[in-house]
């Protein structure tokens, strides 16, 4: 069942009405930092009803890189041969020693891509340096990581690798419900842009093993709140299903040419999540026909301690255990001038969105406006 | 209102650890908070004076009687849809003396040229210079040449000050403003920063989004003419709106709400920020004033700006509330409340 758009008091009024039958508090995920950043920048959450809570789950591409991949990605950086191209968000994440950005500050060549064909180019142009792409990101980036790789290969690029830490969304969101310490939500509001790739029927597999709801959702304030209405109906009704809210963008089967790139040219494997620790088959790293572009093997990096910074719980923010404010650095030694972890970093980070746009509810204001609408109204 | 300062966990005004950087990094000329911190740390202990700690777009002479400000212009690519470098360098300062209550009265234009520049672009940015100079009323009184080495620059930068007489009466100033008082935008935001960021980054993008980069001088007079009592005006440049506005609030520790509804963005502005992950409020203008006048006077402004060619799509977007919080919060289109703050740097560097 897909409700469309509907006139936004309308669904207001309706969240409210099922929330209040409820009579018991429920809380939804979004597993996407696109989702995050939207929510507060329209004032989602000074909307809803007291009861309905949206928090953050493991879906800014940043914030869920380990730390270890991080402080690999500095050091390369600031290796005399290279050029890293890396997205804008990862520059200022803080490693061990620094980021990139005082990595460039220092003389370090970095360059910010918006693509990674951006990265090709880049190494065709500059035959005499090592151009390496920091590859970051769910289905929804990996794709143009698989297709810059493809490209490199065509054009016989012996200068360019990948540093990939490319992660799948699906493992994490199992991981996240089978763990012993499992955020309480009822219901995942599911990504947008990924499922663009691996489409909607990809979610089954939470829906009928956990019995839990999902709504694939799109980024508008209108979508968003369709699709909340839609997770708070659900569990109004008693009702397990998988609906998507998204249909102009999202197929039954997603995106078959995406699919079969990365399956050209990435294997899945375990990989390292931010908080979440080792996750099995979560990866997308280089098949063996592709490993000449395989940055670690091209510079032969050593693992390094995957330890996290003193006192940052970033980890238990983007598994819904904690919220931003918990954190005893938040807004006071880590701000987005300072950051100490990525999750206050990243544009898409879940601390960012909350120091940026203020807190997450706003106290009864929800039901404040709604009565305001309801006069109106009436 | 909901939204209270003990509930905030955090505040627009950052607090300053000292010593915070000992190389400068692109984010410190982004017009946010790390310029902010820059120009508290090092440059206002060293030069502290009543004229400079005011901060204004405009340095006004303790009499009263002349403003001088200045710009330089490091913007890439050097031409862009809507401007260029050119057009910028004269824009931007001439707007700097109008919004702070001064008529221009001549410009100082210094370039320093990168060897090896062809002549036929920097023939193009003279035209430039010399066609809006002439647009604005103004002209360019005093000058100077440099060039250095291949590869120590890129291309051109220009520096332009402008000196301007002050309008008698009362100078537009953020302490005249008070609570009740209404803010209002002469057009569409965000239009410049996304223009130039799209030429750059993706110039196989094609987009209608034009710079708007404009002198304001006729419009503001204009204004001028219509309301005598103009409060404060801001040209949000760097940092957007929402730094000029959430400026306006912490200066005057007046809440500011801002009505989502009512600023004027462009449906392609909006798709192309959300497509980098920008938000519209934070992007830079070149040819935008934001206006605040007593709430008699709004319609009064308001009609005026929508008289002059800049200002057709002007608009009320906003009042200053009674409470004191120095927080500017966003009344969001589905009837939510956000906080609107500075932001905090280089989002899209070298875009004027």
């Amino acid at each position: 069942m897909n409700m469309g758009t509907r006139p936004i008091p309308e669904m207001l009024r309706a969240l409210h009405a099922s929330a209040a039958g409820l009579g018991r508090p429920i809380a939804f995920m979004e597993v996407c930092g696109t989702h995050t950043t939207s929510a507060f920048r329209c004032g989602l959450h000074s909307v809803m009803p007291e009861n309905v809570r949206l928090i953050s789950g493991p879906g800014c591409p940043v914030c869920v890189t380990a730390q270890a991949d991080i402080d690999e990605l500095i050091d390369l950086g600031s290796r005399g041969e290279v050029t890293l191209c890396t997205y804008g968000d990862m520059l200022r994440v803080p490693g061990k020693r620094g980021s990139l950005e005082k990595a460039r500050g220092d003389g370090a060549s970095i360059e910010v891509v918006y693509s990674s064909l951006d990265a090709v180019r880049l190494a065709q142009s500059h035959p005499h340096r090592q151009v390496v792409f920091a590859a970051v990101g769910f289905e929804t980036t990996a794709p143009a990581t698989a297709a810059a790789v493809c490209a490199a290969q065509k054009l016989g690029l012996d200068n360019f690798t990948v540093l990939a830490s490319h992660k799948l969304i699906l493992p994490a969101m199992r991981a996240l419900l089978s763990a012993t310490d499992r955020p309480k939500i009822n219901g995942f509001l599911c990504p947008g842009h990924v499922s663009v790739i691996i489409g909607s029927d990809a979610y089954r597999c939470i829906v009928e093993e956990f019995n839990t709801p999902c709504v694939i959702g799109g980024f508008e304030p209108g979508l968003l709140l369709s699709s909340l209405l839609c997770l708070t109906e659900m569990v109004a009704a008693g009702r397990v299903g998988l609906v998507n809210q998204y249909p102009q963008a999202v197929r039954p089967h997603g995106n078959p040419h995406a699919q079969a790139l990365l399956q050209e040219v990435f294997e899945p494997g375990d990989a390292r999540w931010r908080g979440m620790g080792l996750i099995p088959m979560s990866g997308l790293f280089l098949r063996q026909r592709y490993e000449r572009f395989n940055a670690a093997r091209r510079f032969s990096l050593q693992p390094v301690d995957d330890r996290e910074p003193p006192g940052c719980i970033c980890g238990r923010v983007i598994s819904g255990l904690a919220l931003p404010p918990e954190c005893k650095l938040f807004g006071r030694a880590c701000t987005p001038v300072q950051p100490i972890g990525p999750c206050m970093v990243s544009s898409e980070g879940t601390c960012a969105a909350w120091f940026k746009y203020g807190p997450q509810r706003a106290s009864a204001n929800g039901v404040a406006r709604l009565q305001q609408l309801q006069e109106v109204r009436s | 209102m909901t939204i209270q300062k003990a509930q905030m966990y955090s505040t627009p005004t950052v607090a300053h650890p000292p010593a915070t950087f000992p190389r400068v990094v692109l984010a410190h000329g982004g017009g946010g908070q790390l310029t902010d911190i820059l120009i508290n740390e090092l440059v206002l202990p060293r030069f502290a004076n009543p004229v400079l700690t005011d901060l204004l777009d405009s340095g006004i002479t303790q009499d009263g009687g002349l403003a001088l400000t200045i710009d330089s212009y490091v913007v890439q690519p050097l031409f862009f849809p809507g401007g260029d470098i050119g057009r910028l360098a004269v824009s931007g300062t001439v707007n700097d003396l109008a919004v702070s209550g001064a008529t221009p009265l001549g410009l100082a234009f210094s370039m320093i040229l990168a060897e090896g520049l062809p002549r036929q672009i920097l023939e193009r940015v003279l035209d430039s210079v010399a066609a809006t100079a002439t647009e604005a009323g103004v002209r360019v009184i005093t000058g100077d040449t440099k060039v250095v080495g291949r590869g120590q620059a890129d291309g051109l930068y220009l520096t332009t000050a402008g000196v301007g007489k002050m309008e008698t009466g009362p100078q537009p100033h953020p302490n005249q403003v008070a609570p009740g008082d209404v803010l209002l935008i002469n057009g569409s935001v965000g239009e410049h920063g996304l223009a130039v960021m799209l030429a750059r980054e993706m110039p196989e993008v094609q987009s209608v989004l034009r710079s708007d980069a404009a002198p304001l001088n006729g419009l503001i007079a204009h204004l001028r003419a219509a309301v005598p009592g103009v409060l404060f005006m801001r040209d949000p440049t760097r940092g957007g709106l929402a730094g000029v506005v959430a400026d306006l609030a912490t200066r005057t520790g007046h809440r500011i709400v801002l009505e989502e509804r009512c600023i004027p963005i462009r449906r392609e502005a909006r798709h192309a920020a959300d497509m980098l992950g920008l938000d519209p409020l934070d992007i830079a203008n070149e040819g935008k004033v934001l206006v605040v006048v007593r709430p008699t006077e709004a319609q009064a402004a308001l009609k005026a700006l929508q008289a002059h060619p800049l200002g057709h799509q002007a608009a009320i977007i906003g009042h200053v509330s009674t409470q004191q919080d120095g927080l500017c919060v966003l009344e969001t289109e589905i009837g939510g409340q956000r906080i609107v703050q500075k932001p905090y740097g280089e989002q899209l560097p070298r875009i004027c």
